[in-house]
């Protein structure tokens, strides 16, 4: 397997990464309008620290390398972030960004698994954690000792499946699997709170048999922290990293709007965010 | 050879396997069978009860799968299918389209084989349900003799399979110098004239009794046993049809929603010569009366008697 | 009417009624004996002890308060208790699971006093929520109460109940879990644990109480009203799979087993022994 890690990298160096992504995400939308921004933009700090920090092993010339780590993303709808990534790594040409929704592009407006880099194909939501389970128990029947992640919404906390594999998991020790919450906060027609409270989810996950951390998911260096000890942690528990974030974190129109999961930008809204020009 | 139940004899199947074959996992939602005590005993981290639990059955089963184990999903056959619906065409029929994942789904119940157990329990819509999913395959069959080609199908194939059976013990209809070929998926039990029966499962226990009855008065009668809803020799199938003038669809499921009937319907639609089909099975509400089977049939109107009369209505015809 | 006393009465019709369920499974040949022993103190206390409110001459009067038995594999248990206080003739309950009668395997709405078709597990804590907002939106005061079987909370549909029920104060709702630590194939901690039981359904937002499920007592006072709360409760009764019958309890083929014609006499006569004398 080829060694495909990054170098370590700084916090600054993280930050612009970060910042790169956001931008390309804007990119996309204005493109794809569909796409659920304020959702992929949650969780950018969360993609980078997995990808750039060090922390998933993975294989672009190989995206099924048995040596990698397993990384779902059962929000799918919200993970168009992850685009500017896979090709920034190599999974597919950079070229790709800019046809996003496309007809006969690779890259739809929620992906799928046909994209490489996608482990499984989720979008409807409280699939991710039950299979992560499965792959955490094979890996362990195996004897691989690579690790499984899951990225949630926490809105996706609300489908019972999700608490069937939590128990499942704790159940069958499975240390193996780290999961990590985009605590958005905003489903898509409110505040999760104002629809179903299930604050504070840290207590759930504790009585449930799982270690938790609780972060602010885009403090990229505490994030970072979390997430490294997490996957270092092998105490017969499941893990999860609950990441507090801000649903449309960079952009001030979507921050703090409780349907800012169905809102999109206008093209010269992007503009003046990503710097450009309106063509 | 006295009745057997299906489900211990297949699972005795996959114990044998499961010996040489360490790749193999065996999931359960907390339901049993006499068979399955020395599974568990031997293998104590190849089976798992995940508890009562089919949506999480199916998504671990999945995970299994991707990572190249072939995985036995067992459960009770409508929250099987229905609970976990989407688990199933998710991470199993779309999955299955982009990756290999072997799992193989064992739901116990088929029809009314849960007759007084009451509605909660019966499984009219399975065939539908299942048989609508790209990339599943689908395997119905009538009695024990195909289980050890059924373990060898769906370790095989490398792709899910919905292997549906009946929950009660049944005989054999099969001597094992007759066994029919598998992979054709249906076996012709008899050869008639005008009409042909085609039936599944607990049916064509039936459909042969209707078949016989009919032939001692006279009247000749096919019966078609269909044992792969999916992926069957279909050319075979419809050559074989094409000789009778009526077709006769028996199920233990709703009529024209999907099922049985739909399957034969559009077999003989894309032939040369398509003939009609008279379906048998139940109408379009659920049923809240208690009894066994028998008596569940008979207050459906699909008691031996009343088949013969209908058939002889239409051979009039 | 002193409180000993109404635990006498109720400890007797408790001992008559498991006589009745024991025969009913015997003559059907069929039936989940062991769940329905776990919860038939359950339902002596909320049918007998003056918790629930209903009419026998009128199932559906609109301010009974709602029963749902979520496990409705313990049907035979609810059936002798619907029976006794004349929803339908006792006479139906010998003709339990035969050809034509009201009664099958699991109960459904025909049947005089049945809330809901159960039968699958983790449906019937949805339903009761819908129930207890109705109830709510209509300013009606009756009460719904939910018995599921602790092997069923691994659904997940009773966690999204649970927490709807949390989310919406449905004060007016009580969950009993019938913790007897039984499944089918399996003891409950042995292959899905649900422990901290009581930990994990506070943590969802509901006020928990522990009890023995065997205790009238106990039962009697954990189901009183609470007016005082905005949130739901759950009742966490711990109970034994098979109570009453000595060679039934905590043995995992009693879940769904039947007595074969030696077992039989030795089980009418241990229930026979905790009947008041004549």
């Amino acid at each position: 397997m080829q060694e495909n890690k990054p170098e370590k990298i700084s916090a600054t160096d993280l930050k612009e990464k970060c910042r790169w992504i956001r931008s390309e995400t804007l990119k996309i939308h204005k493109i794809a309008p569909g796409i659920r921004v304020a959702s992929a933009l949650s969780c950018v700090e969360i993609l980078v620290a997995l990808h750039y920090g060090n922390i998933l092993q993975f294989n672009p010339e190989k995206p099924y390398d048995e040596e990698r780590d397993r990384f779902i993303i059962s929000k799918a709808h919200g993970s168009v972030s992850y685009y500017p990534i896979l090709a920034d790594l190599g999974y597919f040409p950079k070229d790709q960004l800019a046809k996003v929704g496309k007809s006969g592009s690779i890259l739809g407006d929620i992906p799928d698994n046909s994209i490489p880099g996608y482990e499984t194909i989720n979008g409807s939501l409280g699939h991710g954690v039950g299979v992560a389970c499965g792959l955490a128990l094979a890996l362990k029947a195996k004897g691989n000792n690579r690790s499984v992640y899951v990225l949630l919404g926490d809105g996706e906390l609300n489908e019972g499946s999700v608490w069937e594999a939590i128990m499942f998991a704790s159940h069958h020790k499975l240390d193996n699997l780290v999961l990590i919450i985009d605590n958005n906060k905003i489903c898509m027609l409110d505040y999760c709170s104002k629809i179903i409270n299930l604050e504070p989810i840290e207590d759930k996950f504790s009585c449930f048999g799982w270690e938790y951390f609780s972060v602010d998911g885009h403090d990229i260096e505490k994030l970072h922290a979390a997430l490294a000890e997490a996957s270092c942690l092998h105490a017969g528990k499941p893990k999860v990293v609950i990441a507090n974030t801000i649903k449309g974190k960079g952009v001030p129109k979507l921050e703090g709007d409780s349907l800012c999961h169905i809102r999109a930008l206008k093209p010269e809204e992007i503009d003046a965010l990503t710097g450009e020009n309106h063509p | 050879m006295k009745p057997e139940v299906m489900r211990d004899i297949l699972i005795e199947e996959i114990y044998q396997r499961m010996k040489g074959n360490d790749k193999i996992f065996f999931l359960s939602a907390d339901f049993g069978s006499p068979a399955l005590d020395q599974l568990r005993e031997d293998f104590p981290d190849r089976f798992i009860n995940v508890g009562i639990a089919e949506q999480n059955l199916i998504s671990v089963a999945a995970g299994l799968g991707l990572e190249g184990y072939t995985v036995f999903a067992y459960a009770i056959a409508p929250f099987l299918t229905m609970r976990s619906f989407e688990q199933i065409r998710i991470s199993l029929a779309l999955m299955a389209q982009t990756r290999e994942v072997n799992v193989n789904l064992i739901g116990v119940g088929a029809g009314l084989s849960y007759d007084v157990t009451g509605p909660t329990h019966h499984c009219l819509e399975d065939i539908a349900l299942m048989r609508l999913l790209p990339n599943v395959s689908v395997v119905s069959p009538s009695d024990a003799s195909f289980m050890s080609d059924i373990a060898t199908y769906a370790i095989s194939n490398n792709k899910p399979c919905y292997i549906r059976l009946d929950g009660k013990a049944l005989p054999r209809l099969y001597p094992p110098e007759n066994q029919p070929l598998f992979n054709d998926g249906f076996s012709s039990l008899r050869r008639g004239k005008k009409i042909c029966l085609v039936s599944t499962g607990y049916m064509t226990h039936v459909a042969l009794q209707v078949a016989d009855a009919l032939s001692k008065e006279g009247c000749l009668v096919g019966l078609v046993d269909l044992f792969l809803l999916k992926d069957l020799n279909t050319s075979k199938l419809k050559s074989e049809l094409s000789t009778y003038d009526i077709l006769v669809s028996m199920e233990e499921g709703f009529i024209w929603r999907g099922g049985l009937d739909s399957l034969v319907a559009s077999l003989t639609l894309s032939s040369k010569t398509p003939k009609p089909v008279y379906p048998l099975g139940f109408n379009d509400a659920y049923i809240f009366e208690v009894g066994d089977r028998k008596h569940l049939h008979e207050v459906a109107g699909l008691s031996v008697d009343r088949i013969i009369e209908q058939i002889k209505t239409l051979d009039g015809q | 009417m002193a409180e000993t006393s109404r635990i006498n009465i109720l400890a007797n019709k408790s001992a008559e009624l498991r006589l009745s369920v024991l025969e009913m499974v015997a003559a059907a040949k069929k039936g989940h004996i062991g769940g329905a022993y776990s919860c038939l103190d359950i339902l002596v206390t909320l049918y007998y002890g003056g918790i629930l409110r209903y009419d026998p001459a009128d199932p559906f009067w609109p301010l009974r308060d709602r029963f749902i038995l979520s496990k409705g594999h313990s049907g035979s248990a609810l059936f002798a208790v619907l029976a006794d206080l004349g929803f339908f003739d006792s006479s139906e309950l010998a003709r339990y699971c035969c050809n034509g009668s009201i009664l099958g395997g699991h109960p459904d709405r025909k049947v005089p006093g049945i809330e809901a078709d159960t039968g699958s597990l983790g449906h019937g804590l949805g339903i009761g929520a819908g129930m207890a907002l109705a109830a709510k939106m209509d300013g009606a005061d009756y009460r719904v109460f939910v018995l599921v079987g602790d092997g069923e909370c691994n659904e997940g549909s009773v966690w999204e109940a649970l927490v709807f029920a949390a989310s919406h104060q449905l004060s007016n709702l009580t969950l009993i879990v019938d913790r007897n630590r039984q499944c089918v194939l399996d003891f409950t901690e042995d292959c899905a644990p649900l422990d901290p039981l009581g930990e994990r359904l506070a943590s969802f937002g509901w006020e928990v109480e522990e009890v023995d499920g065997h205790s009238f007592q106990e039962l009697l006072t954990a189901f009183e009203p609470k007016p005082s709360s905005a949130r739901p409760r759950a009742i966490v009764a711990n109970t034994i799979k098979g109570k009453g019958v000595s060679f039934m309890e905590k043995v995992l083929k009693w879940h769904h087993s039947v007595p074969n014609a030696e077992e039989l006499v030795i089980a009418r006569a241990e229930l026979a022994a905790k009947m008041p004398a004549q």
